[in-house]
């Protein structure tokens, strides 16, 4: 078999592939749902109603997709630049202990400004962790795909340390949780009796200001360029080191907000289990976007009504919630293929 | 106990061999798909497969040796999956490779969630027990140390001698370091590039597989979830450490799970009051170290990550 390219794809055909993609994902992910005994039908709309069914399940799913559009933006920017980052769950946590160290009493300030202040500094400490892989990539030809997935690991048990002695809240009795984030630094509730607050709206003005900054200005046609081409980009005079290292603190910086988001947002204090692999299916949300920011968005919220829709799923049918993390794999196996069929024809012979 | 006198022990050096078996496999395998041209990310899933695979075999009343096998088989299919992408497909060997590792990860979950779905802890079967070899097991130290171990972990020695007789001994393995190196040459030659690709990938993911397996039918007798824990990105790095070389893999793994082992009697060392998660850590940040200190020397296999296409020029 060989593959053709195809001239002339329709807009249609390239925006209804990740869709036929999706169905198909979900047609496979059928067949566990069928080993378990369970009537498909039934369960894909549990599924759908817990993901969307209510103005609360709605809010669940948003809530959801939250820190899945930071690290789908994270992954999305970085794969721009063919920059390998596979850390975003070791960025994302970083982010956290940085709005856990700062937020919880060592600064206060006007909220106007302490939330600010939380985004930007975990923003940038994750950012400076993804530099290290970066600048190791630059200057020494380090492969930067290992060397961000053992920072996870790292990072991680570094974690586990901090949330057992410098940063542990004296009222958890032992139990290994940070200090609570002060009330300044909290990012409010932006619906009533629901958890969805104020980083959603953060999630969405990130999501723009990425494709913008992508799209218009000269340092987002650099990092588009060295992922195209890098030969041709150094050749037009960019410079590749300055532009890996834009990327990672943009990427990183994504990736850190996230955990910023979680630990102010949603939990209020930084847990172990804190994240359920956001940074790793940051990975999935960017693949369906398409590596499109604005898409990020759309492709997040997919992806968090999966798991939210999952979890009602498995306690309504009693199928194990572990499905949601097949869907998702299955989908960015199922969705490589779609974008290479677009681009592609597949020939026998 | 103090620094030095842990190298005395023999306890230690039982371990060493002990921590660096699934290392071995999974690095060989490793090494035997990036030899081939294709980097194989699924490491880590594919090895969660591999152990959850293997104990589930035991536990529903399979033999110990019939799940190594059982197990080969999920990997060489896990594999082919991966070839399918990379190879035929010609699609990222990253995100293919990660997506692999988030299905199979997530697949050996739910699998053994379905056959359990209401265990707390973790049921356990009869794992291998250790083998003394007649004779050689009595000679004093060596023998306690190389010659009373898991039959897995005499396997995965052989395996080394295995590999390096296919890699530079057959015609098979010159035609999977050629399709690793040039492709197009290869295929003047006649060679079906796609298909010693492929065969190379699931032989290597069987590899993978079995050093999954080692720690639940070996080296403990139950599975837990992320009980992988990174080993399979450390077999990915050691593959640079032993720059693609089997012998060198072997060095790497046995170095490295020392390391470990020293780490884990270190924390007993009394008057070191440093918190065990920095212990811990010691695996990966070493992991980064070597790759930094050998990156610059590294020589990659010269089509690793390239897709191979008939009929286009790269």
């Amino acid at each position: 078999m060989r593959l053709e390219v195809r001239t002339n794809v329709p807009l249609w055909a390239q925006g209804l592939a990740p869709v036929l993609a999706i169905f198909i994902s979900l047609v496979l992910c059928s067949l566990l749902i069928i080993w378990a005994g369970k009537p498909v039908l039934e369960s894909y709309a549990l599924l759908v109603n817990g993901a969307l069914g209510s103005s609360f399940a709605l809010s669940e799913t948003l809530t959801r997709a939250t820190p899945l559009i930071f690290t789908g933006l994270a992954a999305a920017i970085a794969f721009k630049a063919k920059l390998w980052n596979i850390g975003g769950e070791g960025q994302l946590y970083v982010g956290a202990v940085v709005a856990t160290v700062l937020g919880s009493g060592l600064v206060t300030l006007h909220p106007v400004l302490m939330i600010p202040f939380l985004v930007i500094s975990g923003a940038l400490a994750a950012g400076i962790l993804l530099l290290i892989p970066t600048l190791l990539k630059n200057y020494l030809r380090v492969d930067e795909v290992v060397v961000t997935l053992l920072l996870n690991f790292i990072v991680l048990l570094f974690v586990n340390y901090l949330l057992e002695g410098p940063i542990q809240d004296p009222m958890s009795m032992g139990w290994p949780q940070g200090r609570p984030i002060i009330d300044e630094g909290q990012l409010m509730p932006i619906m009533e009796r629901a958890r969805l607050h104020l980083g959603f709206i953060l999630a969405l003005v990130a999501a723009i200001g990425c494709w913008v900054f992508m799209k218009f200005t000269l340092w987002g046609y650099e990092i588009r360029s060295v992922g195209l081409n890098p030969q041709a980009a150094k050749f037009s005079g960019i410079n590749i080191h300055r532009t890996l290292i834009i990327t990672a603190l943009l990427s990183g910086g994504m990736a850190g907000i996230a955990g910023v988001s979680e630990v102010a947002g949603l939990k209020g204090y930084l847990t172990l289990d804190m994240s359920p692999g956001f940074g790793y299916a940051g990975i999935a949300v960017a693949m369906l976007a398409m590596l499109h920011p604005l898409g990020v968005i759309a492709s997040a919220i997919f992806f968090a009504g999966i798991y939210v829709g999952a979890d009602s799923m498995s306690q309504g049918m009693g199928i194990p919630s572990y499905i949601a993390d097949v869907m998702v794999a299955v989908s960015i196996l199922m969705v490589l293929i779609s974008m290479l069929l677009v681009r592609y024809r597949i020939i026998r012979g | 106990m103090d620094y030095i006198s842990i190298f005395l022990e023999v306890g230690f050096w039982v371990a060493t061999l002990r921590i660096a078996t699934s290392l071995i496999f999974g690095t060989l395998g490793e090494l035997v798909c990036e030899r081939a041209g294709v980097l194989n990310l699924g490491i880590e899933g594919i090895m969660t497969l591999g152990a959850m695979g293997g104990w589930m075999w035991v536990y529903m009343g399979g033999g110990l040796w019939s799940a190594v096998l059982f197990v080969a088989f999920l990997g060489a299919m896990a594999g082919l999956v991966h070839s399918g992408f990379t190879v035929y497909l010609g699609l990222s060997q990253h995100v293919t490779g990660i997506a692999l590792t988030m299905f199979a990860s997530s697949i050996s979950y739910f699998a053994f969630r379905m056959m359990l779905p209401d265990v707390t802890t973790p049921p356990k079967i009869d794992a291998f027990n250790n083998y003394a070899v007649p004779l050689l097991s009595d000679i004093p130290v060596v023998g306690e140390i190389l010659f009373i171990q898991s039959p897995l972990t005499y396997l995965s020695l052989l395996m080394v001698a295995v590999v390096i007789y296919i890699m530079y001994k057959t015609p098979f393995g010159l035609a999977m370091r050629m399709v690793g190196e040039n492709p197009i040459a290869a295929e003047a030659q006649g060679i079906n590039v796609h298909l010693v690709r492929t065969i190379s990938v699931m032989m290597g993911s069987s590899l993978m597989a079995i050093g999954g397996a080692f720690l639940t039918i070996s080296a403990f007798d139950a599975f837990f979830f992320g009980m992988i824990n990174g080993r399979g990105w450390i077999c990915v790095a050691l593959v640079i450490f032993a720059s693609w070389e089997p012998k060198k893999a072997l060095f790497g793994a046995l170095l490295f799970a020392g390391i470990d082992a020293y780490q884990v009697r270190l924390q007993q060392v009394s008057g070191i009051d440093i918190p065990y998660q920095f212990f811990l850590m010691a695996p990966y940040v070493l992991s980064i170290i070597a790759l930094t200190l050998l990156a610059r020397k590294a020589v990659y296999p010269k089509a690793l990550l390239i897709p191979f296409r008939r009929g286009e020029r790269h």
